[in-house]
């Protein structure tokens, strides 16, 4: 009666091609493959929805104009008008997250996200480039993100190595908020598909629980490549204005 | 104590992690109510940061469930 549960076999790397350059392993995996999938279908959504170039848009091109423009707007109200430059960075990353989450919720397919190298990666290139956009911004003068301003001597003693610690622990934060949400959701949908297979005529109701995850998913998947990019702009405009 | 047991209890442990996030998100979506209530013409305005807390309020109790989990199937 009971089949074992095994929710986190999901989450197992396979080698499609297996490939090796020396020593490192370099092989066509399946989570390579649904990162490629994901390239593809923004490319194709941007590059077909925008040929027509139509005075009153289609649905491609409504689609795509509506994407751009969120991001836009977004970075627009977050970062202000020094920030038009790092649109297409930001662009790039909500559209690959957002891409990789919904693509990972097809039954069967596999979640990128939910891989912490890979979310840890893109907060990786968020922090570095952050930094190296405030250093060249504003040089030395960059030190002052993590002076406070307004705030009597004694205090700062405390203050400045928190704000250095909380500047510094951004891109494991950032990371780890992607990755865990992937992991726990995908991990709670196989839990309550075990139960919903082992229990028999019974197991409509994990079912039913399911097909109310899958809801919740589909919301928890939008919401989270959008509160990465939210954030990168934030750190952007941290580096850019200074706060 | 033998290690199997003792898996279960820490991953139960864990868990009471989801305790904040549930303080967490009610806090949010009561604050939301309670501005749009007063002032239903900002509803646009506040509901994106609404959504933004409730995100991270609930990533919080994440990471706990994600450690039972790695408790549970992983160790």
């Amino acid at each position: 009666m009971a089949i074992e549960i095994r929710p986190l076999e999901q989450f197992t790397i396979e080698r499609l091609i297996p490939l090796h350059i020396g020593s490192v392993d370099v092989s066509y995996t399946n989570a390579a493959f649904l990162m490629t999938v994901a390239v593809v279908l923004i490319t194709a959504l941007i590059m077909l929805g925008t040929r027509k170039r139509a005075l009153v848009p289609g649905r491609w091109q409504s689609l795509a104009e509506m994407s751009y423009e969120f991001v836009a707007d977004m970075v627009e109200t977050n970062v202000g008008h020094g920030g038009r430059e790092f649109f297409p960075f930001v662009f790039t990353l909500f559209m690959f997250i957002l891409f990789a989450n919904f693509l990972g919720l097809i039954p069967y397919s596999y979640t990128v996200t939910s891989q912490i190298i890979v979310t840890f990666a893109l907060a990786a290139v968020v922090f570095i480039g952050v930094t190296i956009v405030g250093i060249v911004k504003h040089g030395f003068h960059f030190l002052r993100l993590f002076v406070p301003q307004g705030v009597p001597a004694p205090l700062l003693l405390l203050l400045v190595p928190i704000e250095l610690l909380s500047y510094c622990i951004r891109p494991f934060t950032l990371s780890i908020r992607l990755f865990a949400n992937m992991l726990a959701g995908h991990t709670m949908l196989a839990i309550f598909g075990g139960f919903a297979a082992s229990i028999g005529l019974l197991g409509i109701f994990p079912l039913g629980i399911n097909i109310l995850l899958v809801a919740l998913e589909v919301l928890v998947a939008a919401l989270q490549a959008y509160v990465f990019a939210i954030l990168t702009c934030l750190y952007l405009s941290d580096a850019i204005n200074l706060h | 104590m033998d290690l199997a047991s003792a898996k279960m209890i820490g991953a139960g442990l864990a868990c009471i992690a989801l305790v904040g996030a549930g303080i967490g998100i009610g806090n949010v979506f009561s604050a939301l109510i309670n501005s749009v209530a007063r002032n239903p013409a900002a509803q646009g305005q506040v509901q994106p940061f609404a959504f933004l807390g409730f995100a991270l309020a609930e990533a919080t109790g994440l990471f706990g469930l994600a450690i039972a989990f790695l408790i549970l199937f992983v160790f």
